[in-house]
C-alpha cells in the first residue's frame, strides 16, 4: 500500500532521520508538526518573504567535515564550537579552560526547565522542525557571577548541496554572569541548501549576555534562524545581526523581557545584492516596568535584493516606566532594490516613553557632489557615504578581533573601507 | 591660470543663466564677483566646479592648459581647482578627518605621487584647523554635523588648506559669519594666498574685501561681467548699489 502524503510539511521532513530518543521537547514538536503548513505570503508575519519553491525542495540530514581554519577569527582567542550541516562537531571544536563556562551537547539541557521557560512563547514550523529534528547543537552555562574569560565562538558551515542544518542551542546566562557569544554562519559547495537553526537562551538576574551574529553564507542557500531570549529582572541582553549571506534570510527574534531594570538592545545591518532577500522579524515583550530597549535596524539594498524589516515593541498594562526605542533605515542603491518596513508598537500601559521610526531613501546627492569636490571618485564617496550610514551599527560590536573580520569581509565583498 | 570665453551656461530646464561671461585669472591674483541675486554668481561657481544639473551651451574654460569642462567634478578638484560652498553639505557618518584622507590620497594617486604618510597628514590637519581656529575635535567629527554656520564656512577653508589648490572659488563664504567669525576666515584664506594661487571671491557685501584686498572686482550681472575695476569699485558698489553701472552702459 502506497502512503498518501498530503501534508506538506510531513512530506518535507519525511526523510529526515527519527531521532533514537524521542524526548519531551522532540515529541511536541512532532506533534505539533501534524496540524501545520508551511507559511503563505497570506499570513501578515510571513506578507513579504515567499518560502513556497524552498520548501518544496527536499533536502538531506548529511554528516560532513570542514576545514576551520577558513572559518576561525584571528586573534579572538575563544572557545571554538563547530557545526557542520547542524552536527556538532567535537573533534573540530575547542573549549579553552574556563571556569565560567560549562558547554554540554543540547540533549544535557533539562527539559523541565526548558519548558517551564519557553511557556506561552510562540512556534513556527521551522522552529518546531528544528526542534523535532535537530543533529546536534550546544547547551551553553555562564556560571553565576562570572564573567566569562573567552568569547563563545559558534562556527556554522554548510558543506555540501541540497543539505538541511537543524542545529539547536541554549545558552544560559547564569545569576551576575557575563559572557559574549558570536554566531556566524558559512557555506561551501552548498547550492540549495538549507540552515535551519534555533538559538534560544536565558538571561538571569543581573546578568550580561551579549550575542554577535554574522551570516555570510553564498546567495544559493535558504537561512531560517529562530531566536529566542528570555529576559530575567535587571539583565542585560545585546544582539547585533549583521548579514549578508544567503538567497533568502530569516532572522526571527525574539525577546521576553519577564523582569525589572532591564535593557534589551538589539541591532542589525543587512547588506543585500543581486537577488538577495532579507527579512528580520523582531519582537520586543516587556512584561514589567521600568524597563529600556533600544532597537536599531538599518539596511543597504543594490541590484533586485529585497529588504523586509518588521520590528514589533509590546508593552504590557502592567508596564510602567518603559523606555523603547525602535528605528528601521534603509539605503536603496539600485532602483530595483526594495524594503519592506513595518515597525509596530502594542502599548497597554500609560506611562510609557516610546518611539519608533523608519526610513528608506537613496544616497545624498548632494552629498556625493560635495565629496567629489574635494577631489573623491564617484565610487569613493558612495563607499564612503554607505560605510557612514551603516558605521553606526559595526560600531556595535565591541569585539575589535570580531570587527577587524566584518571590516574585512565588507572591504572584500562590497569594496567598503571603515 | 583661468581664462573663461564667452561661457554661456543653461539649467537643466533649458533657462539660460550665464550668457557670455569673459574672465581672466592670472596666477597669484585675487579675483572678486560681485552682483544682484539671481546674477548668474553661484551658477558660475557650480558650472566651475562640475555640479550636476548644469548645460554649458557654448565658450569654454580653460584651466592651467586643460579644457575644464571636459573634466568630472572630482578631477577637476584633482587638477587643483577647489569650491567652497555656499551651503556646505552635512554628512552624518563621515568624519572629516577620514574623507579628507581618502581625497588626498585620490588626489596624489592622480598626480601620480606617493601616499602622505600618516604623521604627516596628522601634522598638516594641526596646521591647517590652527589656520582657521577650528577645534581639533571638529576636525575628527561628521563632516558639518552639528556645526554652527561659522563653523561650517571655517571647515570650508580648513579643507582648503588641507588640498592646496591651485584655485579657489569661495561661493558667499562670507555669508552668515558674525564679525569674529568673518576676520577669522579672511585671515586663513590671507594665510593661503600665494604666488602660486588664485582665488576667486564670490559675494554681496564688500565688507568680506576689507579683510580680503582683491585684486580686481567684477560686477556680474544678468549673467555677464558688466564692468571690472579694483577695490575702490566694491566701495562704490556698497554705496550706491548696482544700478547705475546699467545706467552707465545704456547710456
Amino acid at each position: 500500500m502506497e502512503l498518501v502524503l498530503d501534508n506538506k510539511v510531513l512530506e518535507f521532513v519525511s526523510d529526515f532521520k527519527k531521532p533514537e530518543t524521542i524526548s519531551k521537547v522532540r515529541k511536541q514538536a512532532l506533534d505539533a508538526l501534524t496540524g501545520m503548513d508551511f507559511p503563505t505570503t497570506r499570513v501578515e508575519e510571513w506578507k513579504y518573504t515567499r518560502v513556497a519553491k524552498y520548501v518544496k525542495r527536499k533536502y538531506k540530514q548529511t554528516q560532513a567535515s570542514t576545514n576551520i581554519e577558513e572559518y576561525a577569527i584571528a586573534d579572538l582567542n575563544a572557545h571554538q564550537l563547530v557545526f557542520v550541516n547542524g552536527y556538532y562537531d567535537e573533534s573540530l571544536s575547542t573549549i579553552l579552560d574556563d571556569d565560567a563556562v560549562s558547554v554540554q551537547k543540547i540533549d544535557e539541557l533539562d527539559e523541565e526547565y526548558y519548558s517551564d521557560l519557553v511557556d506561552g512563547t510562540e512556534e513556527n514550523v521551522f522552529s518546531l522542525i528544528n526542534k523535532a529534528y535537530q543533529t546536534g547543537g550546544v547547551f551553553i552555562q555562564i556560571k553565576k557571577n562570572k564573567k566569562a574569560n573567552h568569547p563563545i565562538h559558534m562556527i556554522h558551515v554548510l558543506e555540501g548541496e541540497e543539505v538541511i542544518a537543524n542545529a539547536r542551542h541554549f545558552v544560559l546566562a547564569e545569576n551576575g554572569s557575563k559572557s559574549e557569544v558570536i554566531a556566524t554562519f558559512h557555506s561551501k559547495n552548498s547550492a540549495n541548501s538549507f540552515t535551519n537553526v534555533v538559538l534560544e537562551g536565558h538571561v538571569e538576574s543581573n546578568a550580561s549576555l551579549t550575542i554577535n551574529k554574522l551570516q555570510t553564507e553564498a546567495k544559493d542557500v535558504l537561512h531560517i534562524s529562530n531566536e529566542l531570549f528570555v529576559q530575567d529582572e535587571s539583565s542585560n541582553f545585546l544582539i547585533n545581526t549583521i548579514t549578508t549571506g544567503a538567497q533568502l534570510t530569516r532572522n526571527g527574534l525574539d525577546v521576553i523581557v519577564e523582569g525589572e531594570n532591564c535593557h534589551t538592545e538589539m541591532n542589525g545591518a543587512y547588506l543585500g545584492t543581486e537577488n538577495q532577500h532579507m527579512d528580520n522579524h523582531t519582537l520586543i515583550d516587556q512584561l514589567y516596568s521600568n524597563c529600556t530597549s533600544s532597537e536599531s535596524y538599518k539596511g543597504v539594498m543594490d541590484g533586485k535584493s529585497v529588504g523586509v524589516f518588521n520590528g514589533k515593541v509590546i508593552v504590557r498594562q502592567d508596564a510602567q516606566k518603559i523606555a523603547a526605542y525602535q528605528s528601521n533605515k534603509n539605503i536603496l542603491l539600485s532602483k530595483t532594490a526594495s524594503v519592506n518596513s513595518k515597525p509596530e508598537l502594542e502599548i497597554y500601559a500609560d506611562d510609557v516613553r516610546c518611539s519608533h521610526g523608519s526610513t528608506i531613501g537613496e544616497l545624498d546627492q548632494e552629498a556625493i557632489y560635495y565629496l567629489r569636490s574635494r577631489g573623491i571618485s564617484a565610487a569613493s564617496a558612495k563607499q564612503l557615504l554607505v560605510a557612514g550610514f551603516i558605521g553606526d551599527i559595526l560600531d556595535k560590536v565591541e569585539n575589535e578581533a570580531l570587527r577587524a573580520d566584518i571590516d574585512e569581509l565588507f572591504l572584500n565583498d562590497f569594496g567598503w573601507k571603515f | 591660470m583661468l581664462t573663461i570665453k564667452n561661457l554661456h551656461a543653461s539649467v537643466e530646464e533649458g533657462h539660460e543663466i550665464l550668457k557670455g561671461l569673459n574672465l581672466g585669472v592670472k596666477a597669484g591674483e585675487v579675483h572678486a564677483i560681485m552682483g544682484p541675486n539671481g546674477s548668474g554668481k553661484s551658477t558660475l561657481a557650480s558650472v566651475l566646479a562640475g555640479k550636476d544639473g548644469y548645460e554649458v551651451t557654448g565658450g569654454s574654460v580653460d584651466f592651467d592648459g586643460v579644457d575644464l569642462l571636459d573634466l568630472e567634478a572630482e578631477d577637476r578638484a584633482k587638477e587643483g581647482l577647489f569650491l567652497a560652498f555656499q551651503y556646505p553639505v552635512e554628512i552624518p557618518g563621515v568624519s572629516n578627518i577620514n574623507f579628507l584622507r581618502t581625497a588626498i590620497n585620490e588626489i596624489r594617486e592622480y598626480r601620480k605621487e606617493d601616499k602622505m604618510s600618516a604623521k604627516d597628514f596628522l601634522a598638516k590637519v594641526k596646521t591647517a584647523s590652527n589656520l582657521v581656529e577650528l577645534d581639533s575635535k571638529l576636525a575628527s567629527r561628521a563632516v558639518n554635523v552639528g556645526f554652527s554656520g561659522g563653523e561650517k564656512k571655517r571647515n570650508e577653508i580648513f579643507q582648503m588648506a588641507m588640498l592646496e589648490p591651485k584655485l579657489a572659488i569661495l561661493d558667499e563664504t562670507d555669508s552668515g559669519l558674525d564679525i569674529d567669525a568673518l576676520r577669522i576666515v579672511s585671515e586663513g584664506v590671507n594665510k593661503l594666498r600665494s604666488e602660486g594661487r588664485s582665488i576667486i571671491l564670490i559675494t554681496h557685501y564688500q565688507r568680506l574685501l576689507e579683510y580680503i584686498q582683491p585684486d580686481f572686482v567684477h560686477v556680474l550681472n544678468d549673467g555677464k561681467i558688466i564692468k571690472t575695476g579694483t577695490k575702490e569699485l566694491a566701495l562704490e558698489l556698497e554705496e550706491k548699489g548696482y544700478d547705475w553701472i546699467n545706467e552707465e552702459i545704456a547710456q
